[in-house]
């Protein structure tokens, strides 16, 4: 559920800015096996978005190769103040949200 | 009792020996260079992919394939008529061969997405671009993983 989010408070309109992500989630390959043999199921995001007031500006698929705690950073243009709402969905009906907001002047 | 050299050899030759098993065991369950062009021809279809454009950091050289940082940037104006659409990453040996995609358009302004992966083997990353006319771009480098990730037992 933890996750951490990385926007700026302030910007200029038209200014190019970075957000970062990090969510805590184990990301079981499905690949692994315990000591005696068993194949560990796979459960890890699968799906990633990040909504700019209501508007999808970066979306990802992700893999079992991506690593645990995925972390993710991607640009986007302040053109407004608002919200950022973040998405991950993964196996098992796993559902996780956050949101920042930004003030553009 | 003090450590005869003895004791000491022995000692130091198993741990030797349990630091080298899992990337041999390792080998039987890996993608194929052909599971790579499968995947990628299945995102990229029939269309030809140019070299260049694409720039991919990823470290030569990793001691812990559980999580290398990877950062993908295309040269790209980032405008309506001329933006980067997706970027896909994929690898030459984990046992799958797609590591993510990645969906942008112009109001991301710079091409730009970093993450960290995970690397099974010592082998190649491909990252791919597809700009808004279309075109795939592409760009490969070389890792060389000294410990591996993905398949190792569960302790």
């Amino acid at each position: 559920m933890a996750a951490l989010i990385n926007v700026p408070a302030k910007a200029k309109r038209g200014e190019i800015i970075e957000i970062r992500t990090l969510t805590s989630h184990i990301m079981e390959t499905g690949f692994r096996h315990t000591a005696d043999g068993k194949l560990v199921p796979r459960d890890i995001i699968t799906s990633f978005a990040c909504r700019y007031n209501g508007i999808e500006i970066f979306r990802a698929d992700l893999f079992p190769a991506i690593a645990a705690n995925p972390y993710l950073s991607f640009f986007t243009v302040a053109r407004e103040s608002g919200k950022f709402e973040f998405e991950w969905i993964g196996d098992n009906g796993y559902s996780s949200t956050a949101s920042a907001s930004i003030t553009v002047e | 009792m003090p450590t005869t050299r003895r004791q000491f050899l022995r000692l130091a030759g198993g741990v030797t020996v349990a630091g080298t098993m899992p990337i041999v065991t390792l080998r039987p369950i890996e993608a194929t260079p052909a599971m790579l062009n499968t995947a990628i021809r299945n995102v990229v279809g029939e269309a030809q992919i140019r070299n260049g454009k694409v720039k991919l950091d990823i470290p030569p050289l990793v001691e812990n394939g559980n999580t290398v940082p990877m950062t993908v940037s295309v040269a790209s104006p980032m405008t309506a008529d001329d933006h980067v659409k997706s970027i896909h990453v994929f690898n030459e040996k984990n046992p799958q061969p797609n590591i993510g995609n990645f969906h942008l358009g112009p109001s991301s302004g710079r091409a730009e997405v970093s993450t960290r992966i995970r690397l099974a083997d010592t082998q190649k990353v491909v990252a791919i671009a597809r700009l808004s006319d279309d075109t795939f771009w592409q760009v490969a480098a070389d890792v060389v993983v000294t410990l591996a990730a993905c398949t190792e037992e569960m302790n």
